[in-house]
């Protein structure tokens, strides 16, 4: 047993490898579930449940699906999966399953479960498969709640809907940001943790894949169309 | 090896079989629970607008309090009865979907865009401890922004004045026009009266009402940065109150009082 690559498929998603920040992938439901703590949370128990699980029953079966056949099979995995948690979800969390809505269905589009399933679990054993599951799931987790804390404290003043920075609105003395409640600031504020973690970590930052060229010549005005 | 057609076969019959089997389990043995949850929460929202909701008691026994009634939207008669329907289990909404059932509203006099409207809606009553009312429950729906809102509205004994106002389901905008939820508005709609000179006054404005204005106590504060959803709970009071919704039964009732 080498207890090191156990550790290790765990604790590098968190930053060095995150599936976010890094990869840019489960970018869409970053976008759509931040804008309250609460919900955030119940959506990464979800995301990370369905991702470590996948993993392992793919892992499971890796040795017998046909090649020709795979992605078919891992998504009917992951679809099932995705279906019992929802089923869980309504059946114990009414309340917020009614504010995930089609989100926790959209996890079967989420590229973070099919990119580690073909990735790693198709060629890893089935422990250490759950376990990077579960560590991509956490890294992924990790990025929705920063950015949900912002959204849901700067934006609404609450955090899980105590309010921290009384409104304008509620008699209070602090303006809401609006703009933080709607999917375009998560853009933003991913942007700017990519930007922090590879400020601190230069080793994340990628190479051009390729070089903008000066122009060769000055524009030539004479060719300009004009707009009258 | 793996690649063979009968391996193929195999592999894929096997797993739709396993992940099915899993799926159909979760789905049927998780039925009841989901339904009651649902069941649930629009009798809590009935409660609350009712205000009347104690979070430590049996749900349905407070339910119980309540007593419901069909309503004829054609004569805005009461009924008992309707069809072989048990007052229990009729679903107004479930009824627009059955064209026997509801009927087309005219795109000129569907201000609040609900396409259909059952025949027979169903309302709930609750009464004083002398028997008389003290308040109607009545569900109003809508379209806002993004979907149709789904709610409840309370009147006082007095058939004018609205005592509350809840949504159960809508998809409007987290923060501006799921506002509809924020206890500060919907407590903003109490003591609101609905008609002046037997027309439906009570509206939505834009921005903050103005209480110097005679026409004050006509209007509700509009949800900022959701100006789309506010006229459309607007519009949704603006056509249940209407004609072709609770008027004939209210005015009815204020006669007979």
């Amino acid at each position: 047993m080498n207890l090191k690559k156990y550790q290790e498929v765990i604790i590098k998603p968190l930053i060095d490898e995150n599936p976010i920040t890094l990869q840019i992938l489960g970018i869409c439901s970053a976008l759509a579930v931040t804008n309250n703590l609460a919900v955030t949370l119940v959506m990464c128990v979800a995301v990370i449940s369905v991702l470590s699980f996948s993993n392992l029953f793919i892992s499971l079966i890796r040795n017998h699906i046909p090649s020709s056949i795979r992605i078919i099979v891992q998504m009917t995995i992951i679809a099932s999966l995705v279906i019992v948690v929802d089923e869980l979800l309504k059946a114990y969390d009414y309340e917020t399953s009614k504010k995930l809505s089609v989100f926790v269905g959209l996890i079967i589009t989420n590229c973070i479960v099919m990119g580690r399933a073909e990735a790693f679990a198709m060629k890893e054993k089935p422990l250490l498969s759950f376990l990077d599951g579960l560590g991509n799931g956490l890294g992924y987790s990790l990025i929705l709640i920063g950015v949900a804390t912002i959204r849901e404290l700067f934006g609404a003043g609450t955090l899980f809907g105590y309010e921290i920075l009384p409104l304008v609105t509620n008699g209070g003395w602090y303006m809401g940001n609006n703009l933080l409640l709607l999917p375009p600031s998560s853009f933003i504020i991913i942007g700017l943790f990519i930007w922090l973690i590879r400020t601190i970590k230069p080793s994340q930052i990628e190479e051009d894949d390729f070089v903008v060229s000066n122009h060769s010549t000055s524009p030539d005005l004479t060719k300009r169309e004009l707009n009258v | 090896m793996n690649d063979s057609i009968l391996k193929t076969i195999g592999v894929a019959f096997s797993v739709c079989l396993v992940c099915s089997l899993i799926v159909s389990s979760a789905a049927v043995s998780l039925r009841d629970l989901q339904n009651e949850n649902k069941l649930n929460d629009r009798r809590i929202k009935v409660l609350q607008v009712a205000d009347i909701y104690n979070p430590n008691e049996s749900i349905s026994e407070q339910f119980n309090q309540l007593e419901s009634k069909f309503i004829d939207f054609k004569t805005g008669m009461l009924m008992d009865e309707y069809n072989n329907f048990s007052l229990e289990d009729y679903d107004q909404v479930v009824a627009t979907k059955n064209p026997n059932l509801s009927s087309r509203v005219p795109t000129s006099k569907d201000i609040a865009i609900i396409k259909n409207r059952e025949n027979v809606g169903k309302i709930y009553i609750l009464r004083n401890n002398l028997g008389s009312v003290d308040k109607l429950i009545l569900p109003i729906r809508g379209y806002g922004l993004w979907g149709t809102l789904y709610g409840y509205i309370s009147i006082e004994d007095d058939f004018n004045t609205v005592s509350g106002i809840e949504f159960y389901e809508h998809k409007e905008t987290p923060g501006l026009g799921a506002e509809v939820d924020n206890p500060n508005w919907k407590n903003s709609w109490k003591g609101k009266k609905i008609y002046k000179n037997n027309e439906v006054v009570l509206s939505v404005i834009k921005g903050k009402v103005d209480n110097t204005d005679s026409l004050a106590a006509y209007k509700v504060d509009g949800l900022s940065g959701a100006t789309i959803t506010s006229r459309g709970v607007s519009n949704m009071v603006s056509y249940w109150f209407g004609e072709s919704g609770y008027s004939q039964l209210l005015k009815e009732l204020d006669y007979e009082s």
